[in-house]
């Protein structure tokens, strides 16, 4: 029965997420909150670990997610229900290839799908910088502004930021490889 | 049957080899498929892309299956495309299954704790990146806004929407007001 749901869960994923592998990130967070399969957290870590892993984005996601919510069977449920719609789509453009390009409707549907996306992505971003570099706990706990930034995560954050634009041709994963020794030796989790 | 054998093997190297997806993968697709096997041109390729980019699913799937498609039709399509989620497949699996052991040393939590950190800032790029291209005037402007809104504080709605929802809403309103521009007689971008 999980494994049906699994399916129906990532096949709505792969259906309505357009853009590439962050487009799937606000599916994941609201499977996240209606089902509970994983948590907020994992979503977090599962976008480190894909990021960090040969192929595609979202198909990573889809199966680590799938795995983590039972086991083998889950992640292949989960992964044939992402691929599936887009297969489906793609042999049936193929036949009409020349006709979707210039219709004049596809175009008008991407003039506000592709605002959509990028609101999607961002909102998932806030939630990542929610559990990573801010503790509305401690803040609420002493009431100092100060508390409520985990100021090392912060300074991270703009380090890797910067770095990034200054050493454009450097590949993610050695940036979240830094990431990781530097939370690692200055104990981020505590 | 070698055929298939071969389209499931080619592309289940080049999902394995490729980080990140999307164009990334665009170099040994055109290694692969245009200078080693006549399976593609240049130019088809940059047309999947174009087509895999605003069509729903991942990128890397859509073009994938346009050419195992083009090459032995919809199972060529099928084959193609699991052979390209295959060897990431296998990885994910064993790593899902080690990590939930692994997070149980203060260390690696601690790692993935900055990593999330790191996350941020791709998912912040990705942002930017997409900006441009998406964002042209007021009009999408304000969509965004108002979407980015309703999914940041979505938990604070009485009902829990589904992110499918903005996505064709979004898209039923690009038609509309693209309609509108056009019946006021400017010009369509």
């Amino acid at each position: 029965m999980i494994l049906l749901q699994l399916f129906f869960e990532f096949a709505k994923t792969g259906l309505f997420s357009v853009g590439g592998g962050m487009a799937t990130l606000p599916f994941l967070y609201s499977m996240a909150a209606s089902t509970g399969w994983f948590t907020e957290m994992d979503v977090a870590n599962m976008i480190a670990v894909s990021e960090s892993t040969p192929g595609a984005l979202g198909i990573n996601m889809a199966t680590y997610a799938g795995y983590i919510t039972a086991g083998i069977p889950g992640a292949l449920a989960a992964t044939i229900g992402l691929i599936s719609p887009s297969i489906l789509i793609i042999l049936i453009i193929a036949r009409l290839l020349n006709r979707f390009r210039s219709s004049p409707l596809v175009q008008k549907m991407f003039y506000g799908l592709r605002p959509a996306s990028v609101a999607l992505v961002a909102a998932a971003g806030i939630k990542v910088a929610q559990i990573s570099m801010f503790s509305p706990a401690a803040f609420a706990d002493s009431g100092r502004a100060g508390d409520l930034f985990v100021w090392p995560a912060i300074i991270l954050g703009a380090v890797i930021f910067f770095g990034q634009r200054k050493f454009k041709k450097i590949h993610p994963i050695f940036f979240i490889l830094f990431a990781a020794i530097v939370g690692a030796v200055f104990n981020f989790s505590a | 049957m070698r055929e298939y054998l071969d389209l499931f093997w080619v592309f289940a190297k080049i999902g394995s080899v490729t980080f990140g997806g999307g164009y990334a993968m665009l170099p040994i697709l055109e290694r692969e498929c245009v200078d080693k096997r006549d399976w593609a041109t240049e130019e088809e390729l940059a047309d999947y892309f174009a087509i895999g980019q605003c069509t729903p699913g991942i990128i890397a799937v859509n073009v994938s299956t346009f050419i195992g498609n083009k090459q032995k039709g919809v199972l060529g399509g099928i084959v193609a495309t699991l052979g390209f989620a295959s060897g990431p497949f296998i990885l994910l699996s064993l790593l899902a299954a080690g990590l939930g052991y692994l997070l149980t040393y203060p260390v690696v939590r601690s790692a993935f704790a900055g990593v999330r950190v790191c996350v941020c800032v791709l998912i912040l790029n990705a942002v930017l990146r997409l900006w441009k291209k998406s964002i042209p005037d007021t009009a999408t402007l304000v969509l965004f806004a108002v979407i980015f809104l309703l999914s940041v504080f979505g938990g604070l709605l009485p009902v829990q929407v589904s992110p499918a929802v903005y996505v064709v809403a979004a898209a039923l309103l690009g038609i509309l007001l693209k309609r509108s521009e056009e019946s006021k007689g400017g010009e369509p971008k």
